[in-house]
């Protein structure tokens, strides 16, 4: 069974190790010129947080220089967004559906192995592939990444850092809970639909949104959130009208940290109806100046600190992984209770 | 000991019946014909029979067993799908690897040979053959995991005259060497009166007839004679099917006794007309029959 | 060793025909005491029939002691089966022939010759029908 399912799965074996050979190539051969800048950075040798943001910042501004580098880091991210995407589509959605459409499943399943073996093997031995090729994908990207995710998580307000949203799963552990998930995703639909193309789209269209809903409403709460207040600075404020009151925000910078949730207070009294007439800010005037600084203002951000990045990634896996194996028990309930 | 036993099995989409109230107990050592028009049930049969479909109520059980209990009973039972189902991608070689690493059973000498001997390429991929090639394939993987049971569906009914005889030459020949019993299911007697011994007609989701051979035809007659009201009959003898003209009646009748009256001449009958009176009779419904038994 | 045919059209049962033809063998000298029959396999490789037919004949030529099973050895022939002996047999042979020729002088066609053929054969075996 295990030679049979290599044989079948033949071509796509072809094609991910060439893709594979591909990014390997090209990401090895750009990295040390990332190296040699980074060692020349001195960011690996400093230890004061200030000493250490502005020999980031400037590290970047150096990489940005040469238009192929930031490109390079886009790609890294966005491949390891693709590769579970295609695994879902082109290693999953057809494994069970193009028995099912070409109606080979009367071939396969009255050899003498049980349905459930075939399937079992099938699942767990490309399943068990999809993760280790994504993980080889993601040592690869993140290894080349890794001086320029170090500098941004030291606080580079140019460079977004890794735990944001759109790179928090381009990076580390996280594809490869994807990738399983995506696999069986393809696959359960593949059973539960039964022709190879309706999966396919079912699969991208379910793993897309799932990409969406797990930094916007799972992430923020898989380790309960942190919480400070920051004050609002002058330089950084902004307001809107509320009621009679003003709601004012800022910026907040915390290094390398994940700010998903910033909320202002209302401010009312006297010197709201002067900030009203500072249409420039509170620089607008010293009036306005001393005006804001009367009140004090403050916000409230929930965040997720940096040191949190691993024990965010093997949550988040460990949750893909869960998904994944709870689609293929559907995969076995539905494959064993053929035929319609 | 009976290959195939049912008991009021049957199988449903929905609210359709593809079959019902089948109880069979077919014996081993037999080549049986499972004959009926499209879409009587046959390949629903052949399916539970394999576990590729699941009863809806009734039992059956394959060689003692529940089919594809498990992979003992699996490697028991053969089959060789309607249009051959066999994988366009994968080479004739392949596909018997295919047949190696998933059959402990396997006879890789015989299938090497038939192969030959079908003048097979094996390097040719499996959709490239034509249809009496891909038939020939299918039926090399079924024999050689040495299969207690072989079950075809429709497995000639795409196939020109000439390939016809050669697969069902080779499938006798392997009958003769070793002695597995065979279900074979078509829409034509004609396809399978040189080769089955058992019968069973199945028509619009029914049972209509099932035994040996030998015995149906020894049971069946065809009598002719002066029209005459069928109620007059005597009680052994079942009519099958009837047509009268204004001086003649003719009865294809089922008995277990001789027709001792003179009125009567008494022919014998084909297992095509046996069949085909069969089928007619399922598609009689009491409504179109009058009193006097004329068909309408 | 014999060789079988099969009439699919005459509407006499497939293991009939064979033994039938074993008869005839028999009764023109083609087949002696001794002589192996063909096996299963092998007539079914020739005619592709089920082999259980081939087993069937071989059994009533068996029951009708002209042949006896040696197993794992075949089949062969014990003896010729009483009736006519290869002379008389071609005594009417040439009288049937000699008849059928002058059928066909006088202008009858197979169609006529067959008719009166089949009359004359019922007529003389009338009592045989069920």
């Amino acid at each position: 069974m295990i030679r049979l399912t290599l044989r079948q799965f033949r071509t796509q074996a072809w094609i991910a190790a060439a893709a594979l050979a591909a990014i390997a190539t090209t990401f090895l051969v750009t990295r040390p010129p990332l190296s040699n800048m980074y060692s020349a950075s001195g960011i690996a040798a400093c230890q004061a947080s200030n000493d250490c943001g502005r020999l980031a910042a400037s590290f970047i501004i150096q990489v940005r220089a040469d238009a192929a580098y930031p490109v390079l880091y886009a790609a890294g991210v966005l491949i390891m967004f693709l590769v579970p995407a295609i695994i879902g589509m082109f290693w999953g959605a057809p494994l069970i559906a193009r028995e099912l459409e070409d109606r080979t499943y009367r071939l396969a399943w009255t050899q003498s192995v049980t349905r459930t073996r075939w399937l079992a093997v099938k699942l767990g031995l490309l399943g068990l592939a999809a993760m280790a090729i994504t993980g080889l994908f993601s040592l690869i990207i993140t290894w080349w990444a890794s001086p320029l995710d170090r500098a941004a998580t030291l606080g580079s307000p140019i460079l977004a850092n890794r735990m944001m949203p759109l790179l928090f799963a381009g990076h580390g552990i996280v594809p490869i809970g994807y990738a399983a998930f995506a696999f069986a995703l393809g696959a359960t639909a593949g059973a539960l639909i039964g022709r190879t193309v309706p999966a396919m789209a079912v699969t991208i269209v379910i793993f897309a949104a799932v990409q969406l809903i797990m930094p916007n409403f799972v992430r923020p709460h898989l380790i309960p959130a942190a919480h400070t207040t920051v004050a609002v600075s002058a330089g950084d404020a902004n307001w809107v009208a509320v009621g009679n009151g003003l709601l004012i925000t800022g910026k907040a910078a915390i290094p390398g940290a994940w700010i998903f949730s910033e909320s202002g207070h209302v401010y009312t009294g006297p010197a709201i109806q002067i900030l009203k007439t500072c249409y420039n800010g509170p620089t607008s005037t010293p009036a306005c100046g001393s005006a804001f600084a009367s009140l004090h203002a403050q916000m409230l951000l929930a965040y997720q600190p940096a040191s949190r990045y691993w024990p965010l990634q093997a949550y988040e896996t460990a949750i893909t992984l869960a998904l994944a194996l709870a689609l293929a028990g559907i995969c076995f309930w539905k494959i064993r209770r053929r035929l319609g | 000991m009976n290959i195939i036993q049912t008991i009021g099995l049957g199988k449903a989409y929905g609210r359709t019946w593809a079959l019902r109230d089948c109880t069979l107990a077919i014996p081993e050592g037999h080549v049986v014909g499972l004959v009926g028009p499209n879409g009587a049930g046959k390949t629903t049969l052949l399916g539970l029979a394999t576990g590729l479909l699941a009863p809806t109520c009734g039992t059956i059980t394959v060689l003692g067993e529940r089919p594809a209990a498990g992979s003992a009973q699996l490697a028991q039972v053969g089959f060789v799908a309607q249009d051959t189902s066999v994988y366009a991608r994968m080479t004739v070689a392949d596909h018997l690897r295919l047949g190696a690493w998933l059959n402990p059973g396997w006879d890789g000498e015989l299938a090497r040979r038939r192969i030959g001997e079908l003048g097979l390429d094996p390097k040719q991929r499996a959709g490239s053959l034509s249809g009496g090639q891909r038939a020939q394939l299918a039926l090399t993987l079924a024999m050689a995991k040495r299969p207690g049971l072989l079950i075809l569906d429709e497995p000639v009914a795409s196939l020109d005259p000439l390939a016809r005889r050669e697969f069902l030459r080779g499938l006798m020949e392997t009958v003769a060497e070793r002695g597995l019993s065979v279900v074979l299911s078509s829409h034509l007697i004609g396809d399978l009166e040189r080769v089955c011994d058992y019968l069973i007609v199945l028509v619009a989701s029914r049972v209509r007839i099932a035994g040996e051979v030998s015995e149906l035809l020894a049971a069946h007659r065809r009598l002719s004679g002066p029209r005459r009201d069928l109620r007059t009959l005597p009680a052994g003898q079942e009519v099958v099917e009837e047509s009268h003209t204004d001086r003649q009646t003719v009865l294809l009748i089922r008995t277990g006794e001789p027709v001792n009256d003179p009125a009567w001449t008494v022919t014998p009958v084909s297992l095509e007309d046996l069949v085909l009176a069969y089928m007619s009779q399922a598609n009689d419904t009491p409504a179109r029959r009058s009193p006097l038994g004329v068909a309408s | 060793m014999i060789e079988f045919q099969l009439d699919e059209t005459s509407g006499v049962a497939t293991y009939l025909q064979l033994a039938q033809q074993v008869h005839q063998a028999l009764r023109m000298g083609m087949l002696e005491p001794g002589d192996r029959l063909p096996t299963a396999q092998q007539v079914v490789a020739k005619l592709a029939i089920n082999p259980n037919t081939v087993h069937k004949a071989y059994r009533e030529l068996e029951r009708e002691g002209l042949v006896r099973a040696r197993p794992g050895l075949g089949t062969f022939v014990a003896r010729v089966p009483s009736g006519p002996d290869p002379a008389t047999q071609t005594r009417f042979l040439t009288a049937i022939t000699d008849w059928l020729r002058s059928a066909r002088a006088a202008g009858l066609g197979p169609d006529d010759i067959e008719a009166i053929y089949r009359t004359a054969f019922r007529n003389c075996f009338a009592e045989g029908v069920a």
